[in-house]
């Protein structure tokens, strides 16, 4: 596993501390707390309307909570409220230090731009401007996720599902971000397609020494990637642990329901 | 001498919330140790609870009551009250399991399956992947099979690959899970090997093994899983 890096560093990337967030009545999100250390991946799994992608979007400072707060250790070791950030230092963290992989890449992809600017325009965004070098990274990386360099001028909507995905990653990880947001990645994906990606994510995971949370209600996926799991229901974290311990000995009623509707392989 | 495991009044319940909430006993009361280059073998019939004392021990089952105690690093960690990332750790660098089935990643060749353990603990690919191949080798795994991946093996190749990456690190803790069983004589006598080395290698070790004859063969000490049963 992705375990290479979990050497005892004991200061936690991002911190959340009940964080809560309710939609008029609904409470979405409820008393959450947890820490992240780097290297650290952290699946939060739960039925559809369980509160998981609103959590991600509390995590990633997209949506204010109701009460709470996350705070992130930034590159200068200094952790900063996400609520104190300006709007400019928010986007230069989701520039450089986060990515942020959607379901549908279509969101988190340029469709009409080329594969190569795609990835490219995030190096630029970080101050890159050496045509050559952005190129060449651009290729590295296409590589690195298995899209042939020969499709490198070809807008990603002339591209398969599978590949539009990697190449979202591609364009994620190339500012060699140190926490990565993941919601449902493999979700619109063919069975194949989705154990090559799983595949792909683990090791570039392992290799870049990536803090991961991942939003699935695929229990199979957060086998495969994480370390630890929390698992949601009614907007609140009813179970947590190390991902083996919880899936192969599940406490509570819910997540035994979880756990037993897996179908065998 | 200091004992690697220390284990003292563990006890594990299953409550399956889906069939009522009924109430499943597996043990209670265990308490034993083992020390360095000793082979400990649990004994008992099926349903005893063998299994569930070994992944007790690797905190893949959570305990309900009692310690668990693992030397790592030299200290004593009560691994039934670890954080998850001491867990990881502890596991990364003091305990090995091998266990009953290889659970394959998808895609992935033999060479690296086997090799990942050593990678993890920052050998480098190259010297990782020789002792790997060393150790399929004398596993009998053909190298023609190496760049595959396990998942369309046999079951009795995929056991080996499962051994040879149980085997392939140097931790000072191994937990086995009935290592043998699908294997036939002169892999089994690899094993027997396999572990033998371990010991001289001060190793504890904690089995599971039907087969009487490979029990006779590596046991120091067996323990006799049925005091441990929590009547219902």
């Amino acid at each position: 596993m992705a375990d290479q890096n979990l050497i005892e560093n004991d200061e936690p990337l991002l911190v959340a501390k009940s964080l809560s967030k309710s939609f008029g009545r609904i409470n979405a999100c409820r008393d959450v707390s947890f820490s992240l250390h780097p290297g650290e991946v952290l699946a939060i799994v739960g039925e559809s309307g369980s509160g998981k992608s609103t959590l991600l979007q509390l995590l990633s400072g997209q949506l204010a909570p109701s009460a709470g707060h996350v705070s992130y250790r930034m590159r200068d070791g200094v952790a900063r409220d996400l609520a104190s950030l300006g709007e400019a230092e928010r986007r230069f963290l989701f520039r450089t230090d986060w990515g942020f992989v959607h379901q549908d890449p279509a969101q988190g992809l340029r469709m009409a731009v080329s594969a190569g600017a795609n990835v490219g325009e995030r190096l630029m965004a970080v101050g890159w401007n050496h045509y050559g070098r952005i190129r060449d990274t651009a290729s590295d990386w296409l590589t690195r996720v298995e899209i042939d360099t020969a499709r490198i001028d070809d807008a990603p909507r002339t591209y398969s599902g599978g590949m539009r995905q990697r190449l979202q990653i591609a364009r994620n990880l190339v500012t060699e971000p140190r926490l990565v947001f993941m919601d449902e990645p493999t979700g619109g994906l063919d069975v194949s397609v989705q154990a090559r990606l799983l595949d792909l994510l683990r090791s570039l995971v392992a290799e870049l020494n990536l803090a991961v949370v991942i939003v699935t209600h695929d229990l199979a996926v957060a086998r495969l990637l994480s370390h630890r799991v929390m698992v949601m229901k009614g907007g609140r974290v009813i179970e947590t642990g190390l991902t083996d311990q919880v899936l192969d000995d599940p406490r509570e009623p819910y997540t035994q329901l979880l756990v037993s509707s897996i179908l065998p392989p | 001498m200091t004992a690697m495991i220390d284990i003292t009044d563990a006890g594990k319940t299953f409550t399956m919330h889906l069939q009522g909430g009924i109430e499943l006993p597996v043990v209670r009361g265990v308490t034993f140790q083992v020390n360095p280059g000793e082979c400990v073998v649990l004994s008992g019939p099926s349903g005893a609870g063998k299994s569930s004392i070994l992944k007790m021990i690797f905190g893949n089952y959570r305990c309900d009551s009692g310690r668990i105690g693992i030397r790592h690093r030299g200290k004593l960690v009560d691994l039934a009250a670890a954080e998850p990332r001491q867990v990881l750790n502890i596991r990364r660098s003091t305990i090995g399991y091998v266990s009953q089935f290889l659970r394959a990643v998808p895609r992935v060749a033999t060479i690296d399956v086997v090799a990942e353990p050593l990678i993890v603990n920052g050998m480098s690919r190259t010297d990782a992947q020789a002792r790997a191949g060393e150790l399929l080798h004398r596993l009998n795994i053909p190298e023609r099979l190496w760049q595959l991946p396990p998942a369309t093996f046999s079951g009795g190749e995929q056991q080996r690959v499962n051994i040879a990456r149980g085997f392939i690190s140097d931790l000072p803790i191994l937990l086995l899970d009935e290592p043998t069983a699908s294997l036939d004589a002169a892999n089994r006598a690899v094993v027997v090997e396999l572990v033998a080395e371990k010991k001289r290698q001060d190793v504890a070790m904690v089995a599971i093994v039907h087969d009487d004859e490979i029990r006779h063969l590596i046991a120091d000490r067996i323990v006799d899983v049925t005091s441990f049963a929590a009547a219902a």
